[in-house]
């Protein structure tokens, strides 16, 4: 990498590690307020976990060759285990530039599923599954997708490979279906369906959706890895897909609901953000606007399904990630153009795009089931009834997310007044 | 001595409150407060689920007044809190056994 290149991705990787503070903040809002702090921490605890388990063996397993070497590859090896030989080396700044980009990914991809089981899980056994998902799914799949000699990066129908520019499939189909088995497993929130579950702070949603589409740029913009026309391509078909997206969204939403929702043009933005990010860089910019007016309108009508088919994907993920991922990996199987990278749509381009999310679907479902299942009937999944209905803020953290105490007696200096946290929380056992 | 109640749409708070001083009243207490009548409440939408919020914003004012005064004041609050739309509210009025202001002392219509 040419120095120009590294310092582009480098302000990527930043860019795209604002976007897990960014999804705390839109999920954070959508929830209801005895729970918010715990939601922001779902996501924030992922930045933690997936870094320390990248350095010690995720970047190998990703991005080392395939254990099997040439070509099918399933896993990487172990060559970069701890960042072993990875600093004195020729090519060592491009490597570790990549090394830093793709960290952001692997923080990001567990936490989108953070939605699904907002609410109703432990604290500690959610950082257990990001731990073990990250290390038995994600880490696999971006080797099949990216890494060297990966089975799917690989797949060829017809002179045709597959197309994942920046993770419809690896980040954004992976999650989505990980959280279907996930709350498959763990189940309803007390309530669902009957109780009304209304966002706490829409605001916050908006704002966190507004950062996640700040950092989306360096996400698929940073992906070509190089400052040049590709990337320029990639962030404008990312503005461009997003904001049709919303228009999307919002008109669904009209002529079904009657209203133009803060959280429907919130959640459409994600939608166009997500569909545009395995195709951006191969389709040009009225591809972009059908991508993004398709998953605007797919995504709206996606999230609907959870009522109907009665699973409790609390903030849908499903919906967005799920739906919007599969609707750019198999909408840029027909709308690729040549002009921009030696791809061209068709009926070849199709079918692999298929194989690549069907695979990624089967595979992470059934895994993400079973180390569920592992969990749950381990250290148990949910949280105890009680601690579900009286917020799990104060369970796991210990803390309160608003306090609404003072309200309308602000005489008092809240400095002068003796702290009463030792009460609030009494003898509380924490389980952190 | 009458109590007032009335439970009005909070816009009209400023016009219930000039209209009352221009009748002389001199005090009142003013709650947030919420509830429905015959319009029900309104329906909330986030992403496809529509949510029934049965009730809805209100201001509740309470008002002391000489027997004299209530038919008169209970016109005066109607007439600045109507705004001819359903869901304006009810105002009522209720008999009072005494009343005491708390500075002085003063009992009866004095401490009004």
């Amino acid at each position: 990498m040419e120095a120009a290149d590294i310092a582009f991705v480098v302000i990527c990787a930043a860019m795209v590690m604002l976007m897990t503070p960014g999804l705390a903040f839109f999920y954070g809002g959508m929830i209801r307020v005895k729970s918010a702090l715990n939601m922001l921490m779902m996501c924030f605890i992922a930045t933690g976990i997936s870094s320390v388990l990248w350095v010690l063996y995720g970047f190998s397993i990703t991005f080392g060759d395939s254990v099997n070497g040439e070509g099918n590859g399933i896993i990487g090896n172990f060559d970069y285990l701890g960042f072993s030989g990875m600093l004195n080396v020729e090519g060592a700044d491009s490597l570790l530039t990549f090394a830093v980009f793709q960290l952001m990914f692997a923080v990001l991809t567990p936490a989108l599923i953070s939605g699904a089981l907002a609410d109703r899980v432990k604290f500690s056994a959610w950082a257990v599954f990001i731990a073990l998902w990250v290390t038995v799914v994600y880490f696999p799949v971006a080797h099949w997708v990216w890494g060297e000699n990966g089975w799917i990066g690989d797949l060829e129908i017809d002179g045709a490979s597959v197309i994942d520019f920046a993770g419809g499939t690896a980040v954004h189909i992976n999650a989505g279906i990980a959280a279907l088995a996930a709350v498959l497993v763990i189940g309803k929130r007390i309530g669902f369906k009957k109780d009304p579950m209304r966002p706490h702070n829409l605001p916050m949603v908006l704002l966190g959706a507004a950062l996640l589409w700040f950092g989306w740029f360096g996400f698929n913009a940073g992906s070509e890895l190089a400052a040049n026309g590709t990337a320029a391509l990639m962030a404008l078909n990312t503005m461009v897909a997003t904001g049709t997206a919303v228009l999307g969204w919002l008109a669904y939403e009209r002529v079904r609901h009657g209203a133009y929702t803060t959280l429907g043009a919130a959640s459409g933005a994600i939608a166009g953000l997500v569909a545009i990010t395995p195709s951006g860089a191969n389709v040009d910019p009225i591809g972009a606007i059908l991508i993004g007016l398709v998953s605007g309108v797919v995504c709206a009508w996606g999230v609907s399904l959870k009522y109907k088919l009665g699973y409790d994907d609390s903030l849908d993920v499903v919906g967005v990630h799920l739906f919007g991922g599969i609707v750019g990996t198999l909408l840029v199987g027909f709308l690729a153009v040549d002009e921009t990278g030696g791809y061209d749509g068709g009926f070849a381009q199709f079918a692999v795009q298929a194989i690549a999310a069907i695979a990624v679907m089967a595979y992470s479902f059934v895994v993400t089931w079973i180390l569920a299942k592992i969990i749950d009937s381990t250290m148990g999944f949910r949280a105890s009834e009680e601690e579900e209905t009286a917020g799990l803020d104060l369970a796991y953290h210990a803390e309160t997310g608003y306090d609404f105490s003072q309200a309308g007696s602000g005489s008092v200096p809240s400095s002068t007044v003796p702290s009463t946290a030792d009460t609030a929380a009494g003898d509380k056992k924490v389980d952190a | 001595m009458k109590l007032i109640v009335a439970v009005i749409k909070p816009h009209r708070l400023d016009e219930v409150k000039e209209a009352l001083q221009a009748f002389g009243v001199h005090g009142l207490t003013v709650t947030e407060a919420s509830g429905y009548g015959r319009q029900r409440g309104h329906t909330e939408v986030y992403r496809g689920a529509e949510y029934t919020v049965d009730l809805v914003p209100k201001i509740r004012i309470e008002i002391l007044v000489e027997d004299d005064d209530a038919d008169q004041l209970l016109d005066v609050v109607v007439k600045a809190a109507r705004t001819g739309k359903i869901g304006d509210g009810k105002v009522w009025s209720l008999p009072v056994e005494t009343a005491i202001r708390v500075r002085t002392g003063e009992r009866g219509p004095d401490a009004l």
